[in-house]
């Protein structure tokens, strides 16, 4: 239920984004989405790519450090007040976000929501009991050829 | 009007300050005889003593000093806190300390005595640069276990001018102290005063219009271009001052009114020049480390404690009348101690430091720069896997830490950037821990 999301540290300077995205790229390995937590001095870019062990792989042979964080991914519709409604769940549930963000399918109308929580065991099963839908591993890379 | 050569009268506090150097050599070979026999009650001369047999009759001439052990700050560390005394411990009236590798400082203590005379060193140079009893002297020195503050304050309390002890920092009030109370003298380390000037300009006062006319700087290395830009800036005369707190604080020399070197206090130090690898001294006028022992110490009397500091000795004749030894600016160290602010730091203890939020010590580097008057550091830290985290408030979390670390350890505010691994340069796989570029020794 859980997907496998690759964090990287990176410095807040020109060109340090493009390196490691170009190091796996040249793997052929393509990337499902990512998110940057920036500071003025250093920036934090998440990653989920479907073969995360070799991204991990190559990326820490090229010198990144990298850790793994298990992650949830939920789908809602992509409308206005999708994303309210699953706030709306966790809150009333008293479950803290440590982060997230959201991308949209290409096609079909879903906008997939990643979660980061603490503990993701329990968020799962408050959003299942809500009816909201989990996307796991196989479903969400799925939609890419 | 001074004497040609001299920039203000020439005066004189202490008429020891002008005996003969045979009187001089006299004096200091019986202090020396008087020393060997005071320090036989501290355990890590004793031993020293007994094993080489070394007695107040061994001392012969002023050269037997060689025949004495050095002491170094890792001596006076393993022997923390006052494992060097030389008195009952009741005898003691202040106990000050500088900067410790660990975080702890390292303590030196003084009885009565031993403040009467180091207050009469310090009132020596304030008066040879110039102090008047009717001047008003605003001390922008830390107060407290830094020697800076209160050694000067009694200097100064000794000459009789008046002092307004403003202790370091809030350089906004210390300009409307003086633009209030309009203080002749200020006595701080010499980025300071640069700040000072920097301050009166930011509130729209020409800093050269203030009432200062003298300043006596000390506390961290400075170069002859400094002075030029005190001078210049604050319209005063800027005199230079050497101590360190290990024997006694500020008053170990100073410059008089010719300003061509500080005037070794050799009637209370003995003070050698040495290569600091092979020990041997060097020839007179070339650079070496100092070693001085302290002839009239009682509390905690050093012998032939190594300075670190770099420095030339050298003996023409001076216009003043002194007939001391005088020592060149302090050019360097031959450790790899840094003066922040006027604070000691070692890197070890930004080491130290690093070890106590992450368990193990990951490559860093200390940058030290002089951006407008005043040295920031930086320390960049390189990330480890161990310690990064995908959570942005940890990672703000772990840089607040390094930091606090740091202050607590070090004494001094550092910017903490975290960088990518390998990302600081290694020179034949060691990390270069410091990259200084204030431009503080003149090249």
């Amino acid at each position: 239920m859980k997907l496998q999301q690759l964090s990287l540290f990176l410095e807040n300077r020109p060109g340090r984004l493009g390196a490691p995205l170009e190091a796996i790229a040249a793997e052929g390995i393509n990337l499902m989405t990512l998110s940057l937590a920036d500071t003025a001095q250093f920036g934090i870019l998440r990653l989920i790519v479907r073969e995360w062990e070799r991204a991990k792989q190559v990326l820490e042979h090229a010198g990144w450090v990298v850790n793994l964080t298990e992650v949830v991914a939920v789908d809602v519709p992509d409308r206005p007040g999708g994303l309210a409604e699953v706030l709306r769940v966790l809150e009333s549930a008293g479950l803290n976000i440590e982060y997230m963000y959201a991308f949209s399918l290409r096609r079909g109308d879903k906008a997939i929501l990643i979660f980061r929580f603490e503990d993701p065991d329990p968020a799962i099963d408050v959003l299942k009991t809500a009816g909201l839908h989990i996307v796991d591993a196989e479903e969400l890379f799925s939609h890419f050829p | 009007m001074p004497q040609s050569g001299l920039l203000v009268e020439n005066r004189i506090f202490d008429p020891a300050e002008t005996l003969s150097r045979p009187d001089l050599a006299a004096l200091q070979l019986a202090r020396l005889r008087d020393l060997v026999e005071r320090v036989a009650h501290v355990h890590f001369y004793r031993d020293h003593f007994t094993l080489h047999d070394i007695t107040r009759r061994s001392i012969r001439t002023l050269d037997d000093l060689r025949r004495l052990p050095f002491t170094t700050k890792d001596d006076l560390r393993r022997h923390q806190p006052l494992g060097f005394l030389a008195v009952p411990r009741k005898d003691l009236a202040r106990i000050h300390g500088s900067s410790g590798t660990t975080g702890r400082p390292t303590f030196v203590a003084y009885t009565p005595d031993d403040l009467r005379i180091w207050s009469g060193l310090c009132a020596r140079f304030l008066v040879a640069g110039g102090l008047k009893p009717e001047h008003t002297v605003q001390i922008a020195f830390g107060y407290g276990l830094f020697t800076g503050g209160f050694g000067l304050h009694y200097g100064v309390e000794l000459v009789g001018a008046a002092i307004i002890p403003a202790a370091s920092g809030n350089t906004r009030r210390q300009l409307d102290i003086i633009h209030d109370l309009q203080p002749e003298v200020l006595i701080c380390t010499p980025s300071y005063a640069l700040t000072i000037a920097d301050a009166a300009r930011d509130a729209g006062l020409d800093p050269r219009a203030l009432s200062l006319r003298y300043g006596h700087f000390g506390g961290e290395p400075w170069t002859e271009d400094m002075r030029r830009e005190i001078e210049e800036q604050l319209d005063i005369l800027a005199f230079n001052n050497y101590g360190l707190s290990e024997v006694i604080g500020p008053g170990v020399s100073g410059e008089c009114a010719a300003r061509n070197g500080m005037h070794l206090q050799e009637d209370h130090f003995l003070v050698e020049c040495i290569d600091p690898e092979t020990l041997a001294p060097v020839a007179e006028g070339e650079s070496g480390e100092l070693v001085i022992t302290t002839l009239t110490r009682q509390a905690m009397p050093m012998i032939r404690y190594r300075t670190r500091d770099i420095a030339r000795i050298y003996r023409e004749p001076c216009p003043c009348g002194r007939n001391t030894l005088r020592m060149s600016r302090v050019a360097g160290r031959s450790d790899d101690m840094l003066i922040i602010r006027g604070v000691n730091v070692f890197p070890s203890q930004i080491e130290e430091a690093l070890l106590r939020v992450d368990g193990t010590t990951p490559h860093y580097l200390i940058e030290v720069s002089r951006p407008g008057t005043l040295d920031q550091v930086t320390v960049k830290v390189e990330i480890r896997p161990e310690s990064f985290s995908d959570r942005m408030d940890r990672m703000q979390a772990l840089r607040e830490r390094i930091a606090r670390e740091i202050h607590t350890v070090a004494g001094i505010r550092a910017e903490v950037e975290l960088v990518e691994p390998r990302s600081i340069e290694r020179f034949a796989g060691k990390a270069k821990r410091v990259m200084d570029k204030r431009g503080l020794t003149e090249a």
